[in-house]
């Protein structure tokens, strides 16, 4: 590593009025304010979207509860999957990606900055476009009402005949926009992670988050597209007197399914894949070892990149495909389990002989890694066609998906957030208010979601607004309400980290964490234009090379 | 290629650790939370037959007919395998969490940088190959043993159409129609005679789910579906939708009655009578045929022949109304003819705003119709 040139700081005080600020905000191409504005927004319908959650728990806390209605239980179930899909996650994993990358490879912003304000500026205007709906669902002399076709929409709900008024057409386009943001950030995390690498960095000395979003990217333009076309097809069904998802004029409600889970499974892993490259990060510099086994974490996650798109059907084990069809989706779901196990076994072997400090981004990580090990297990369940024509529908299903989103995405995410927060603010989070919000969280989480699993065994089906009394699933219920609110609670004390620790943290630093990928090696917030001079890297800890000139990493690569 | 190269030079783990206190006791720590964690499953599971009315219970692991009991064995070897998975990976980051945490008196040296080893990670591709096999064929064979089951000549053949928010049962071969309350007679080695429904959608997508009987199928439009079931004990088994199709996905309730094969017989005669035609409530009958409930509801021998709603030519012979959300009784029915949408909000059933003197006239004609 010959740039051992650390960038100037250009933190202090911004003198400028704050409209100007603001305004910069607005039309800036900057990769990392586009990345902090994905995060806030996504933070902004995290919390919604837990509102929202919270209503449902409270309506089910009891059978035969009235606290909200059918109809607006039924907004809320859809509202709270769309927007914690398509604007919590999506976006705050994209934003991380879009903050993260140029620094990690040694760029100075990704290679179409525009491409990427405007990815951003769509999925913002999706966002308010499908929350305008509560406001002008019936057009506006009717009153709003937000969508209630659940957040996959399956035909023929959608149609005129179902469903009246103009809340399917806000969730349909809030949808169609904000994936066409979504393909051009893919396109643009692509053409960054093959085009704009600093001298020496070759593909197989790229930091893993680098590879992992480079698949991720791949899997936007392949997953969003199909989503894309068919929300386009719903439209044309509504407005335009088409008929492909229109039975009673002899159109398929199974196209829609296909559609909807040939993107809907390769979006589980577009958004778990991002979740993997933080803990990839985050466990070797909290272990003191490099990753275990490079080669073969890439390997993986190629292969569930390509398998994830063969897997789709297994949404549709019910819908009545044959045995044979039934048989092969089994095969590619167990199937992709064995890259995914590669990956729990190689962070394990990273952890294994380390040196283990349980920090807050680290406590994370671990709680990932055991929660996505039950997520799979679950979800090797679900993939048994026979087991799955029992659990799917059922509690089982969402307690699942749960924790893959919650107990691993969102775990990995909260890891993130404190890992990476004293780069992009330049102060140090709370640790105290960390490990309480770690431990809340924690708690809450396995409350709810752990029982949540019960009811789905015991018959109990997901989607629905109440239920009858004496089937044994009042308890189960009452826990799982329990739960969401200490998570809630987890969430605040997040927030009030983020926001207190701006003002009064400790300043962090260039590298708090005495860690070994490029953005470390700049200041913190990073200048504008990320780096001084270009770095040069000979290896995949650059950091490490130069920490320890005397046992560098490229001399056993 | 680069297993543990920096290890050996290094020493890989001559250095290392013999736990200590703080590491023993954070040991135990997990152990114990594992061991609470597995105790409350435990505790979880041994409730699983909590309804205090076995009839009530809709688990699916206490199956009995046959394509359940089969679901039944297959999840076991699957939890079986997965439980034995679970248990490894987790001693494993427990163990790792625990021996590997850096302690107080850390000497501030970074551990050894280990790469990677290929045999290991052979290993751990090459075992989960193997169990994936295993899964698979196990599966495929359960799969097919359901799926691809022949009829039987003597097979009950029913058509059940889901509607919003109810259920259509016919029976082509026997002449019957119902709704909401599907009888079957019960089917044993000696006597077997399972029932083969065909299911199909009026309107948006269902999915007909009882826990006990069968794993779920989808009643979707245009897209008719098989499914079967072979109960072996007598009683009510309880099920619902279990596909969202709208506004009352929640009270679209299912119940199915297991009769003896002389019961069934006894059923079937009464279900094919036509409707009791008693002329002290005539003034009944009258409002019916002369209210808009004939465009949606039949009752055989008179003009009412609509399909839209449930067939009511032997309303009485039902225990439940509206989809198995209230009990059939005088009462109910009468509160559910003035105002379906307070006992089952976005019914589809319209209120008729009748007088209080024609809703018992009309109540008092429905309740002859057993």
């Amino acid at each position: 590593m010959s740039s051992d040139t650390i960038a100037l700081s250009t933190v202090g005080p911004d003198a400028r009025p704050i409209g100007e600020r603001l305004h910069d905000w607005i039309v800036t191409v900057d990769h990392k304010k586009l990345g902090i504005m994905y995060i806030l927004y996504a933070l902004f319908f995290f919390v919604v979207g837990g509102v929202e959650a919270l209503i449902m728990r409270i309506q089910l806390i009891v059978p035969h509860n009235h606290f909200v209605s059918p109809e607006v239980f039924n907004r809320m179930m859809t509202m709270h999957g769309t927007t914690m899909i398509f604007f919590m996650v999506m976006p705050i994993l994209f934003g991380f990606g879009t903050y993260l990358i140029p620094l990690m490879i040694g760029a100075r912003d990704m290679a179409f900055p525009r491409l990427n304000a405007f990815g951003f500026w769509m999925t913002a205007f999706g966002g308010l476009l499908l929350y305008f709906s509560f406001i002008g669902g019936n057009g506006l002399y009717g009153a709003g009402t937000a969508p209630d076709v659940g957040w996959w929409a399956y035909a023929p709900l959608t149609s005129h005949a179902f469903s009246v008024g103009h809340s399917t057409d806000f969730w349909t386009l809030a949808v169609l926009a904000t994936g066409i943001g979504s393909i051009g950030t893919g396109v643009n995390f692509i053409a960054t992670i093959l085009c704009m690498r600093c001298p020496g960095m070759t593909l197989g000395k790229m930091p893993l988050l680098a590879w992992l979003n480079l698949v991720v990217g791949g899997m936007v333009i392949f997953g969003i597209s199909p989503l894309t076309a068919a929300q386009i097809m719903l439209c044309i069904d509504r407005y335009l007197g088409g008929h492909f998802f229109d039975t009673q004029a002899g159109g398929s409600a199974v196209l829609w399914m296909h559609f909807f889970w040939i993107f809907g499974h390769p979006e589980v892993y577009i958004l778990v894949v991002p979740a993997f490259a933080f803990v990839s990060e985050i466990v070797p510099v909290f272990s003191r070892k490099p990753i275990f086994g490079y080669p073969i974490m890439v390997a993986a996650t190629i292969a569930i990149g390509f398998i994830s798109f063969s897997v789709w059907a297994h949404h549709m084990f019910t819908v009545g495909m044959n045995s044979n069809g039934n048989s092969f989706f089994v095969l590619t779901t167990v199937a992709i389990a064995v890259p995914t196990g590669i990956k729990i076994f190689n962070w394990l072997g990273t952890m294994w002989g380390g040196k283990i400090s349980l920090r807050v981004p680290m406590l994370f990580c671990l709680g990932f890694l055991f929660q996505f090990l039950i997520a799979g297990l679950t979800g090797i369940m679900l993939g048994t066609a026979p087991f799955n024509w029992q659990l799917s529908g059922s509690y089982f299903v969402v307690a699942h998906f749960h924790y893959v989103i919650v107990g691993g995405i969102v775990f990995a995410l909260f890891g993130a957030f404190y890992y990476w927060y004293p780069k992009m603010s330049g102060r140090m989070y709370s640790e105290t208010l960390g490990k309480l919000h770690f431990w809340l969280f924690i708690i809450g989480f396995h409350l709810t979601f752990d029982f949540m699993h019960i009811p789905g065994i015991l018959g109990m089906p997901r989607r629905i607004y109440t239920y009858e009394p004496g089937r044994g699933w009042e308890n189960w219920n009452l826990i799982v309400t329990i739960g969401a609110f200490f998570q809630a609670a987890g969430v605040l004390v997040f927030v009030f980290n983020l926001l207190w620790s701006l003002w009064k943290g400790e300043l962090a630093g260039n590298d708090p964490w005495d860690a070994w990928t490029l953005e470390w090696s700049t200041s913190s917030p990073p200048p504008d234009y990320d780096f001084a001079e270009t770095p040069v890297v000979r290896s995949r800890r650059p950091l490490w090379d130069l920490k320890h000139p005397e046992d560098p990493d490229w001399k056993y690569e | 290629m680069r297993a543990g190269r920096r290890g050996e030079r290094e020493g890989i783990g001559s250095k290392q650790m013999k736990c200590s206190g703080q590491t023993r006791s954070l040991g135990r720590k997990i152990a114990g939370i594992a061991v609470l964690l597995a105790g409350g499953l435990l505790a979880a599971s041994l409730c699983f037959g909590a309804p205090t009315d076995p009839s009530q219970s809709t688990n699916i692991f206490q199956p009995l007919s046959t394509p359940a009991h089969s679901i039944f064995h297959l999840s076991m070897l699957v939890l079986a395998i997965t439980g034995a998975i679970f248990a490894v990976v987790f001693s494993l980051l427990a163990y790792s969490v625990a021996k590997f945490r850096k302690r107080a008196n850390d000497d501030g040296r970074e551990p050894a940088q280990v790469y990677g080893s290929n045999q290991i990670e052979l290993a751990w591709t090459v075992i989960p190959i193997l169990i994936v096999l295993v899964l698979f064929l196990a599966t495929a064979r359960v799969i097919r043993s359901i799926q691809d089951a022949p009829q039987p000549p003597g097979a009950i053949e029913v058509t059940a159409i889901g509607h919003q928010f109810w259920w259509e049962f016919r029976y082509p071969a026997l002449g019957v129609v119902t709704a909401n309350e599907l009888h079957v007679p019960v089917s044993n080695p000696a006597n077997s005679a399972p029932t083969f429904l065909t299911l199909l959608s009026a309107d948006t997508d269902h999915s007909f789910w009882v826990p006990r009987l069968a794993g779920k199928t989808d009643l979707i439009p245009n897209h008719p579906n098989r499914t079967w079931i072979d109960p072996q004990e007598t009683g009510l088994y309880l099920g619902q939708c279990a596909q969202y199709c709208g506004v009352e996905h929640a009270k679209m309730l299912l119940r199915v009655y297991v009769d003896s094969p002389e019961q069934f017989k006894q059923w079937v005669e009464a279900q094919k009578r036509p409707a009791v035609g008693d002329d002290a409530v005539a003034e009944g009958r009258r409002i019916f045929e002369t209210t808009a409930c004939v465009n949606c509801h039949a009752i055989s021998a008179t003009i009412a022949n609509g399909r839209f709603g449930p067939d009511l030519t032997h309303l009485m012979s039902r225990d439940t109304i509206a989809s198995g959300i209230a009990p059939n009784n005088r009462e109910n029915l009468r509160a559910w003819i003035q105002s379906p949408d307070s006992m089952k909000p976005g019914s589809l059933m319209p209120a008729m705003q009748l007088t209080d003197h024609d809703l018992d006239a009309l109540t008092a004609y429905l309740v002859t119709l057993r």
